[in-house]
């Protein structure tokens, strides 16, 4: 697996000269603020894309005016105003501190704890741009042994130019713009993102993280992002990083759509620390994320993520279980703290004949928060012999938060099998106080407790991941007990 | 239930009043009862699934036995034995045994008054188990006492249309641990009988009392039994039934938890064929802080059967820190067997770990197809994936002499292979 | 050992202990009986460092070290082990992990190193044949799934691990059988030496024919009103808490 870690990075990145990669014809860098058709032609006017990716950000501007933004009943927020949002900004323009002294103490204090060299902290802060990757100099390693295997892995934008054919093929396919507002939002306003082919048979040999991606570290507002395993080919997707994620840009609207054809696997990892707005939950980040996967026979799709922070998050993982035997897995972990809310889950369409899906979902709320988790496992007529396990336990470490389950299940089929558990508990003082008694310090007790909550969850990371993540939910939760 | 102006109830018109000593008070309350109520129906909410109108078409009555042989009753041969043939104690068959720290007599010997703590109001069944009591047994154990010996309680119906009305009441005094047996069964010429059953139980400070019941009469038998557990704090209570045979089985089962640091332990499995119906109701009420409890029941149902499961366990206001676990499980091998199952969790205190579960499923097709593969049977495959399922709850039980005799009846009744 | 002055603790504004005097010593065992409310409780959390509580006024000497001047996970790297009554479960973290996490913590405390895996797995082998611990607990998550007796053994087990210079057994005995009570005793005899102490806090006598204690307190309304040799326990279960209180009028 990888072994390319940030220090081997920071060698790189000292040994190689910096150019600013970024030219553009184009005169004004920033497009006027709303939306409307104009803006929408010249954001692809900008980005230079084939007409068939005009009509297709048109189609979804279509549909998009004729829906309504949805109300959720357990989360509640101050709607963005859609029209006073700017859609477009050059990357270069996206520089958020001036110097390394105006970063936030407390922010450059959890990004040592997670043990993020101070180069690092510095990229993904955004302070010095001139240490932007560039796609010559260090990702070139990558992308040679990438090639040489036929794997594709570059952003939106490129594939758009590159591999057109690969890209319009499955483009829309798993989530279509009509699938819901934010979808349909950023069908015609995304902006970039990642794109992934694993060609047939191939079996990705390393992790791909978005670190490599030659784009900025910041995460683009209207992400896009396509994962293509081919027949039997294998990758494991990384993406997001432990360091807290600011940005003025309050809507994040992504959607990411992965296909698994015959025999593929693709395992998708998500380890997302939003910054949460102050502590009275001003500021934070809506997080409106779409991401499916379809599946063909006899392939598996995994989501596991480990999120905390953003101040409003609404994210439904799904798997389509279309070909016979294929396996759907959902893995999640959702922190919420403070004023944070949290409205996540998942939904498994069991299509084919003796498909299997398995959701392990951990709520941890801390605080005043509120987290639900909204699970559907929809069973069609035709989907003979399928099975389900669901297991939602939620934590709760206070009084005043509040957890709450709801279970969907639809099931045609008689012969399927499903099972559903769903338990809570608390982590009171009582087994603080036992830790206590035992010689193991408050933090230490509490890094016990929740990462032994987890572990199942955890598992299922890369390792690299999975540590950088322990320490996120320790870091996260510190002080929280009472 | 219903009231009416006369009471409809005439399957106890040919019943003889009780010749036991009961409290006046508690012979009024049932007698109120009986005057104006009327046989629960499926409007009911506690008797929704269980249909017992067919009780009033058989004018029931109570004889004795002159039954010799017992011989194939027996489940545990140690054991202090007191057999009772349609209600009534029989001495030439019973065997006792005088054991230090163990007082046990029939309720006919004993000279002051049977109370109960039983609801007689509205409830047809335990008032008509107090106006017409056959006998009964009280298992006093005293005070620190440790019963190294089972105790066995054996009730038998034999004859046709009998109707026997028993009581068991035990008594486990402070620090004290013992075991019972409850066997109930019927006769080969016994047919359209009624066993009418009430145990009342108080477990005392720190006591340990285990009772493993079987129900084993037979397809033209109805069997209501309800149960009232008193525990103080400290004790621990464990009560197994295992529900073989009977045409119809109503469980009322309810254990009050009165005393902190209880752990109380409810384990169930039922295996019905042909056109069986069993009735599981239990009730846990956890008034105080401190407790555990832990329920597990099991069904297989076969045929045309049906069961029924319905588990409350409450969980009061100041009843914080209980683990409270219950689940349900059952497998129905046709088309035409049916379950309903109902867990409820009542919760009341806000520091507690409560779960609930309940699956209904089939075989797995697959499992069955791969022991054939292996040169099982059909027939051998799916016993064997029967009784893997119901082994879970075997699992709990301790007495290896009563699950020695529970195999026998499986072997007997589902032709098990052990 | 210990040496507990005038002690005075509250909760929520009501005074439990009011003035508590006790003195144990290295090598004894010191029995604590009281009417349920008196404060049994209430000195086994205060001595733990329960903050829940207020202390007015009173001090608590251990080893020379001012006690209530600890955070509770230093009294306990110090040496102070309680037994809780209600043992907490904790999910996910298995018994083995949060001893060794334990062990660990006291040994970095005093400047030494980290327990070796290979001396530790011996650790357990010996302790847990000592409280009769099957070896397959010892692996599972901290008192998840077990009864009340395996709960109070894996008190004693975990005692057993961090070798304790003081001891609270706090109700250990309640909810047991014989035979359990037997297996923990047997455990809290085996592990007394001349350097540490125990104070066992128990409501009934039952527990005192297996663990013989040298003194007896009485502890009646936040106070220890009387204290004899073990035949006291006897004259207590026997005469019941009336008689002290009657005795106490006078």
């Amino acid at each position: 697996m990888s072994n390319y870690t940030e220090n081997e990075l920071s060698k790189d990145l000292e040994n190689q000269e910096y150019k600013f990669g970024f030219t553009s014809n184009i005169q004004s860098d920033k497009a006027p603020k709303g939306l409307n058709e104009d803006i929408i032609r010249f954001i692809s006017a900008k980005k230079e894309e084939p007409e068939w990716l005009l009509k297709f950000r048109l189609n979804a501007f279509e549909i998009w005016k004729k829906m309504i933004e949805p109300e959720w009943a357990h989360v509640h927020y101050e709607k963005p105003d859609f029209q006073d949002i700017i859609y477009y900004a050059a990357p270069k323009q996206t520089k958020k501190y001036e110097s390394w002294d105006d970063v936030d103490p407390e922010m450059k204090e959890t990004m040592a704890k997670l043990g993020i060299s101070l180069e690092e902290q510095k990229r993904l802060t955004g302070v010095a741009v001139d240490f932007v990757m560039d796609s010559v100099s260090v990702a070139t390693s990558f992308k040679a042994k990438l090639k040489e295997l036929g794997i594709i892995f570059c952003s939106f934008s490129e594939a758009v130019q590159d591999y057109p054919e690969l890209v319009k093929e499955h483009m829309g396919t798993v989530v279509p713009s009509s699938d819901n507002f934010y979808a349909a939002l950023n069908s015609a306003v995304f902006t970039d993102g990642s794109f992934c082919y694993i060609p047939k048979g191939v079996k990705c040999p390393m992790e791909l993280s978005t670190y490599f991606r030659i784009n900025e570290a910041n995460t683009g507002q209207f992400e896009r992002t396509l994962v293509v395993a081919d027949e039997g080919s294998y990758v494991s997707y990384l993406e997001g990083c432990t360091a807290p994620q600011r940005d003025e840009n309050q809507l994040h609207a992504a959607v990411v759509e992965l296909v698994a054809k015959k025999n593929a696997e693709i395992k998708y990892s998500t380890v997302q620390n939003w910054y949460p707005g102050d502590k009275d939950g001003k500021g934070g980040i809506f997080n409106f994320v779409t991401k499916r996967g379809i599946c063909e026979e006899n392939s598996k799709i995994s989501w596991t993520q480990v999120e905390t922070g953003s101040a409003v998050t609404w994210k439904y993982p799904s798997c389509i279980l279309k070909g016979d035997n294929s396996i759907g897995e959902f893995y999640s972990v959702a922190v919420t703290n403070n004023f944070q809310q949290a409205d996540t889950g998942t939904k498994m369409i069991h299509l084919g004949k003796n498909t299997k899906s398995t959701i392990i979902s951990k709520g941890i709320s801390a605080g005043k928060s509120h987290n639900s988790y909204r699970g559907l496992v929809q069973i069609h007529k035709g989907a003979d012999n399928a099975r389900n396990f669901s297991q939602c336990d939620s934590l709760l470490m206070t009084d005043e938060c509040g957890a709450h389950t709801f279970p969907y299940i639809e099931c045609k089929n008689s012969s399927a099998k499903i099972e559903h558990e769903a338990t809570t508990s608390k982590i009171g003082e009582d087994q603080i106080f036992y830790c206590l008694q035992r010689g193991i310090s408050e933090e230490k007790a509490i890094g016990l407790i929740v990462n032994g909550y987890c572990k199942e969850v955890l598992n299922q990371l890369p390792m690299e991941f999975a540590v950088e993540a322990q320490k996120l939910l320790t870091i996260s939760l510190e002080g929280s007990v009472g | 239930m219903s009231k009416s102006d006369k009471s409809s109830i005439h399957f106890t018109n040919h019943l003889e009043k009780t010749s036991i000593s009961v409290d006046q008070a508690l012979q009024n309350e049932a007698l109120a009862t009986l005057k104006y109520a009327s046989l629960p129906t499926t409007r009911d909410e506690a008797w929704k699934y269980t249909r017992v109108a067919k009780i009033n078409k058989i004018e029931f009555k109570n004889e004795q036995s002159s039954l010799e042989d017992i011989q194939k009753f027996i489940i545990d041969s140690n054991a202090i034995t007191l057999v009772f043939v349609n209600g009534h104690y029989s001495d030439k068959l019973s065997n006792r045994e005088t054991v230090d720290g163990l007082t046990i007599e029939s309720l006919s010997n004993k000279s002051n008054a049977v109370t109960s703590s039983l609801p007689q109001n509205d409830e047809i069944f335990n008032s008509i188990n107090t106006l017409f009591l056959n006998d009964g047994v009280e298992i006093n154990i005293e005070k620190n006492s440790t019963i190294e010996k089972t105790i066995q309680i054996l009730h038998i119906l034999d004859g046709v249309d009998m109707m026997s009305n028993f009581k068991t009441i035990i008594k486990a005094g402070d620090f004290s641990k013992a075991s019972v047996i409850q066997g109930f069964f019927a006769t080969e010429n016994c047919s359209n009988s009624f066993a009418n059953v009430t145990t009342e139980v108080k477990v005392g400070i720190n006591a340990f009392l285990t009772i493993d019941k079987l129900q084993y009469e037979n397809e033209s038998s109805y069997h209501i039994n309800s149960e009232f557990v008193d525990q103080g704090k400290d004790s621990t209570f464990t009560i197994n039934t295992v529900t073989l045979n009977g045409m119809l089985v109503r469980n009322n089962l309810n254990i009050e938890v009165n005393g902190e640091n209880c752990t109380s332990n409810l384990n169930g499995a039922y295996l019905l064929k042909n056109r069986q119906h069993v009735d599981n109701h239990t009730i846990v009420d956890h008034k105080v802080p401190n407790c555990n409890s832990n329920e597990m029941y099991k069904g297989v149902i076969d045929d045309n059967s049906t069961a029924v499961f319905n588990g409350k366990v409450f969980v009061r206001k100041d009843a914080q820190k209980i683990n409270a676990f219950q689940s349900n499980g059952n497998v129905l091998l046709t088309d035409d067997a049916s379950i309903n199952s109902k867990p409820e969790l009542e919760i009341y205190a806000d520091d507690v770990k409560c779960s609930h579960g309940s699956t209904t499923g089939q075989l797995d097709e697959d499992a069955v197809f791969y022991l054939r593969a292996r040169g099982l049977s059909e027939k051998s495959a799916r016993k064997l994936l029967v009784s893997a399922f119901v082994q879970e709850v075997f699992d709990q039980i301790e007495n290896e002499t009563f699950m020695a005799y529970v195999e026998r009846c499986l072997a007997e009744r589902f032709s098990w292979i052990s | 050992m210990v040496t507990i002055k005038n002690l005075h603790a509250s909760i929520d504004g009501k005074e439990i202990l009011k003035g508590l005097n006790l003195e144990v010593k290295a090598g004894e065992i010191h029995a604590i009986m009281g009417p349920n409310g008196a404060g049994k409780s209430t000195l086994a959390s205060v001595l733990a460092g329960k903050e829940d509580y207020e202390i007015t006024e009173g001090s608590v000497d251990f080893d020379g070290a001012d006690l209530l001047d600890m955070d509770t996970e230093e009294r306990a790297r110090e040496g102070l082990f309680l037994a809780f009554q209600y043992p907490v479960e904790i999910p996910g973290v298995s018994n083995i992990n949060f001893l060794r996490t334990a062990i660990n913590e006291k040994r970095e405390h005093k400047g030494e190193d980290a327990i070796s895996a290979k001396d530790f797995m011996a650790l357990v082998r010996e302790k847990s044949a000592l409280v009769e611990l099957d070896a397959k607990l010892a692996s599972r998550s901290v008192n998840e799934g077990f009864s009340g007796g395996e709960k109070k053994r894996n008190e004693i087990f975990q005692m057993a691990m961090l070798e304790p210079k003081l001891s609270i057994l706090d109700e250990t005995d309640s909810g047991l059988d014989i035979d359990a009570l037997r297996i923990v005793a047997n455990g809290v005899n085996t592990l007394k030496s001349d350097t540490n102490a125990t104070i066992v806090i128990t409501h009934y006598q039952r527990l005192l024919d297996y663990i013989i204690p040298d003194y007896v307190h009485v502890l009646y309304d936040g106070k220890i009103v009387k204290t004899g040799p073990k035949e006291l326990a006897l004259e207590l279960e026997e005469k019941g808490y009336d008689w002290i209180k009657a005795e106490l009028a006078q």
